[in-house]
């Protein structure tokens, strides 16, 4: 028998770790959405100085905007906003607990409220850039 | 006919050997209605004595025989050996604590956070004995009651790849525990516990994985309790900003 030892192992964390479970992959996801989120807000800066630059910069840039890759990232993007901004408000339920007359109200009212500010907002926008 | 076995494939450290950990495999009896414990007890008692493991209840009370089942952050006394026959199944400590030895984890931290947040009913000025009890309503008692049905089991830590990254994060037990008691209309302590829990390294280090809620084996729903502690030291922020003259 030997002497008891006292000497703790410890193990790390591989860079694989978000493969190992589909829970932290779809977590993953969301945190990676914000990649094509950010790419995606530079491009609309550049646009924002394109059309301080002049009408010839604008509309060059306006056609670099209509070549099919640019297009492609664009649906990317909008498929990554998507996906956040459901399973985020899908998730505001969890830290929203709102009591009415001592009860909890429901889950689905408070998703469903976000969702009803999401197409508000998102109307507004609509109206004021149309 | 001969009896069904399954294997059960183990973590072994034994510090004292200066051997690197490795698995040891131990085929045994297969039952319908053994636990995972109960596998492990029997290799304790029939195969190799020298096997270290935590347990106590074996019924999902006490919190003691959490370990990682083929990955997963459970109870062992509540993972049955059907749910995995005929496959092997894996057992681990459990994951982003040292490994004292064998499946027993070094649980130094988590108590040390756990004292932290200070879990028990602070008073301004306690009323005296004379003047009765704290009287609650059902609906107060609903508004901390699943967050102290805690077992400091620490599976939501196993669970919690934000705690393995990041060891200084208070974690989701610790943190729900502050909220167990923040929410009590009995308790005067929230400032205090602010000061741990508003930190980087308190509710602002958890990016809502999620997975301590899924790991729980009795509901706290330690993700939750830590996002709605997020909001209020939000509003707390905003009213500080908006109201500066006036007392929150």
């Amino acid at each position: 028998m030997g002497e008891a030892v006292s000497r703790p192992y410890r193990r790390t964390m591989p860079a694989t770790w978000w493969l190992t479970n589909r829970a932290y992959f779809l977590f993953m996801v969301r945190e990676l959405t914000s990649v094509f989120i950010a790419i995606y807000l530079v491009l609309l800066l550049v646009l924002i100085s394109k059309v301080a630059a002049g009408r010839e910069a604008y509309e060059a840039y306006l056609t670099f905007l209509g070549t099919p890759a640019v297009l492609a990232f664009h649906v990317l993007a909008l498929a990554a906003a998507l996906y956040h901004s459901i399973t985020w408000f899908n998730l505001a339920p969890k830290g929203l607990v709102v009591r009415v007359r001592e009860r909890r109200v429901p889950d689905a009212i408070i998703a469903g409220s976000n969702y009803l500010a999401w197409i508000a907002v998102s109307a507004l926008l609509w109206w004021v850039v149309l | 006919m001969a009896e069904p076995t399954i294997a059960l494939e183990i973590f072994r450290y034994h510090p004292e050997q200066g051997e690197a950990p490795s698995f040891r495999r131990y085929e045994i009896p297969y039952r319908e209605d053994w636990v995972v414990l109960d596998g492990i007890n029997y290799i304790k008692d029939q195969i190799d004595g020298t096997l270290a493991y935590r347990w106590s209840c074996r019924m999902g009370v006490c919190g003691s025989c959490g370990m990682m089942i083929n990955g997963t952050p459970r109870l062992s006394c509540a993972a049955f050996l059907r749910e995995y026959f005929p496959n092997p199944v894996r057992v681990e400590p459990l994951a982003h604590f040292p490994v004292e030895r064998d499946l027993v984890i070094v649980m130094d931290d988590f108590m040390h956070k756990l004292r932290e947040v200070k879990p028990w009913l602070i008073r301004g000025q306690e009323t005296p004995l004379s003047e009765g009890e704290y009287r609650q309503t059902p609906a107060e008692v609903d508004e901390y009651k699943q967050y102290s049905m805690c077992i400091n089991c620490m599976l939501c830590y196993a669970a919690c790849p934000v705690y393995g990254l990041e060891p200084r994060f208070l974690g989701p037990a610790a943190i729900a525990l502050a909220q167990r008691y923040n929410l009590d209309s009995r308790d005067e302590g929230r400032r205090e516990r602010q000061e741990v829990l508003n930190t980087e390294e308190g509710i602002w280090d958890c990016t809502l994985v999620g997975e301590c809620t899924t790991a729980c084996p009795v509901h706290v729903d330690p993700a939750g309790s830590i996002q709605r502690a997020k909001v209020t030291a939000t509003v707390d922020w905003y009213k500080d900003v908006l109201l500066p003259w006036g007392k929150r």
